[in-house]
């Protein structure tokens, strides 16, 4: 029911260098697109915009005497307002990166678009790793997390721990089936077995029926292929149907710092799940995160919001070697080339099939009494090593690997 | 395919009860958007803003005056109806001679500006609530586990939607409302006080659903689109039980989450379009709903 109202924009223009002829228009222009007004608007949203205003600060791009603009947009998780967006951002408001777009039906639609119109798509928000497998595009990198990373982390965490029959809650869209499918993979490949799954309607409200469905299949471990709202609602009202005292787990396969922060330690602690940041892992992220919440209604930093600096960072650095940003596919190519190194997530690297590869982090949420301030919420479990926190190459299916 | 079949007569039940659960959400927020069209002919589209204040009213509660849930319960209700009171004196009450349609812009535009304010000050992942001490827990059914809140949750609106439906159509009160509808004035020189009556009656709508807000809030989550997400759903209910009619929105809202409740079952996936299907029948056979008086 919600209506565009046009963009809700927030330029900022960096500097007073003089245009220089090799960036179109002499401009580099960001454009953040995600929810900014539904349930995915506090893990992104406006958040995201803060994160890439501070990478372009950070940078230094007015000293280096690059013109930067961002521009931020609402897709309110619906794959043809986004398209709408990025298809005026790029034909008429010169818009040469794409960065965030959370839920995965839209990231696959502007993943299409960019690539046609050879423009540049960051993805951090969006995690169906089909963008760097079948759908992988020589336009696009995929930078934060993604299903698979996520199913791997939590999944052999679980089984191995003894949690070897699932049953799933899915999301029916996009992102939970992929999620489901690559959970199951890893369960299956780990000696498990899946028993079964629901897939609820996006968003839902009442998981009664599905939670329900869920203690039936007595499995040992219900896997929540959701995000958001959904999580926050499934987990709630698993604690009230008692399903944990029953003796069965739930597994939150994408749970975000503020989904934790909504639960509450009484509700959500004990949750195991994976990430690839978090704000309390050193002092260069806890500056970080300081920052960044004075500028955005005192609400930390999201693994998304972390990504979106790390993503523009490295763009920036790419645009500023190649000295140009109007051929997407050429800039794209350069950040695969160079390796990835910001304050964030230090050394990486980005793969020929657009997957930014660093660790990823087996996380879980503290008791009440452990936590000393409101945003103290996770204790560090394992840390999985970049080299195995990703999907292997070879497995992605990507077209751009095999030729 | 039997075998399939005995398993989930088995759990056939569980999803019936809990089918009447989310029903009894459903028709205390029917009850409440029918109340205010059948005595005001305004279709009150602030309504799920009104249970999301609710929500939050016992967030606010409980966060800075210390009282919980059962406070909640009566001050939430009696806060938000206040403010519907304050509303309908600004807005509406120019409005009920126009045509429908204003009414609803209105009400629109509400709700849209209390959400969105809502979203910027509290952002859009919710709040925590946790469950009154009293009802924590539940009861082994044999074929289900029931929690305690649940049921508490369908034996209390319960209540209060039969309440209600008494008030409205078997008291002298009641009598007067509905004729204050038809001819306020008539009514008036009676000697009754017709836009006051007008008035409350919109304050307590508003209220039974910020009373519905609080009955969400421990089992929801409390964030600023939890209305927008079900009022859609209600209005169906209000349309297929009959624009206005009371019983209407408390037997079609019961009726629809069963129905909702044996979808989730059997094709989950069209489980939130199930009550538009309905609707749609229901308008092709009966226009005016199912206990609607055709005009």
């Amino acid at each position: 029911m919600k209506r565009l109202l046009g963009l809700a924009a927030l330029a900022i223009v960096l500097g007073c260098a003089p245009a220089q002829a090799q960036y179109t228009d002499g401009i580099i222009k960001i454009g953040v697109m995600n929810d900014m007004s539904g349930t995915y608007k506090d893990l992104s949203g406006q958040g995201s915009v803060v994160a890439a205003r501070m990478a372009v600060e950070d940078f230094g791009a007015a000293a280096k005497g690059m013109k930067v603009e961002i521009v931020g947009a609402d897709h309110q998780n619906k794959p043809d307002v986004g398209s709408n967006v990025v298809r005026t951002w790029i034909d008429t408001d010169k818009v040469d990166v794409i960065v965030d777009v959370p839920t995965s039906s839209v990231a696959l639609a502007v993943n299409e678009i960019v690539r046609d119109k050879n423009k540049v798509f960051l993805v951090s928000g969006a995690a169906a790793s089909d963008l760097t497998g079948e759908k992988c595009s020589p336009n696009t990198i995929h930078w934060t997390y993604d299903t698979w990373a996520l199913a791997n982390g939590t999944g052999q965490a679980i089984v191995k721990t003894g949690g070897d029959t699932w049953f799933f809650i899915t999301a029916n869209y996009a992102f939970g089936l992929a999620l489901e499918r690559d959970t199951a993979a890893v369960v299956v490949k780990n000696g498990g077995k899946v028993l079964g799954q629901v897939r609820h309607p996006f968003p839902a409200t009442d998981f009664s029926s599905f939670l329900l469905q869920a203690q039936a299949s007595k499995a040992k471990v219900i896997g929540l292929a959701n995000a958001g709202a959904d999580t926050i609602n499934s987990i709630k009202q698993a604690a009230e149907f008692g399903i944990v005292k029953g003796g069965q787990n739930l597994a939150g396969l994408l749970v975000f710092l503020t989904d934790v922060k909504s639960l509450g330690l009484p509700v959500a602690q004990g949750l195991i799940f994976t990430e690839a940041w978090y704000w309390d892992q050193n002092d260069v992220n806890r500056e970080f995160a300081k920052k960044f919440s004075a500028q955005n209604n005192g609400v930390y930093p999201s693994m998304v919001h972390a990504g979106v600096y790390s993503a523009v960072t490295h763009y920036l650095k790419a645009v500023e070697a190649l000295k140009s940003d109007g051929d997407g596919k050429a800039v794209v190519a350069k950040m695969k080339e160079m390796p990835t190194d910001d304050i964030l997530f230090g050394k990486g690297t980005v793969r020929a099939d657009g997957r930014k590869i660093h660790p990823m982090y087996l996380f879980e949420v503290k008791k009440p009494a452990e936590s000393k301030g409101p945003w103290d919420l996770y204790k560090l479990r394992a840390t999985i090593p970049a080299n195995e926190a990703f999907r292997p190459l070879s497995e992605g299916g990507c077209p751009l690997v095999k030729s | 395919m039997f075998e399939m079949l005995g398993i989930s007569s088995q759990a056939l039940f569980g999803q019936l009860l809990i089918g009447l659960i989310n029903g009894s959400f459903y028709a205390l927020l029917s009850l409440g958007l029918a109340v205010i069209f059948g005595m005001l002919n305004i279709i009150n589209f602030t309504h799920g803003a009104q249970y999301m204040l609710g929500a939050f009213a016992a967030f606010f509660l409980l966060e800075y005056a210390g009282l919980g849930y059962w406070w909640a319960l009566i001050l939430a209700p009696l806060l938000v109806g206040i403010t519907g009171v304050i509303i309908e004196r600004l807005f509406l009450q120019w409005l009920y001679k126009l045509d429908h349609l204003y009414g609803l812009l209105l009400t629109f535009g509400l709700a849209l500006i209390i959400e969105g304010t809502f979203r910027n000050y509290f952002g859009s992942s919710g709040l925590p609530y946790s469950m009154p001490a009293e009802l924590v827990g539940g009861q082994n059914l044999g074929f289900m586990f029931l929690p305690n809140y649940r049921a508490w949750v369908v034996v209390f609106s319960l209540a209060v939607c039969l309440a209600t439906w008494f008030v409205i159509e078997r008291t002298k009160l009641g009598a007067y409302l509905r004729a204050a509808t038809e001819n306020p004035t008539l009514v008036r020189a009676f000697g009754i006080n017709v836009p006051r009556m007008i008035t409350l009656t919109y304050g307590f709508g508003v209220a039974l659903a910020a009373l519905a807000g609080v009955m969400a809030a421990p089992i929801y989550n409390v964030s600023p689109q939890m209305g927008s997400n079900l009022i859609i759903v209600v209005f169906a209910v209000v349309v297929i039980g009959g624009m206005g009619s009371i019983m209407g929105a408390i037997v079609t809202g019961f009726g629809l989450g069963l129905i909702e409740g044996l979808t989730k079952v059997f094709f989950p996936e069209a489980s939130n379009t199930v009550i538009f299907i309905v609707m749609a029948i229901v308008l092709l056979i009966r226009p005016a709903g199912l206990f609607g008086r055709a005009t």
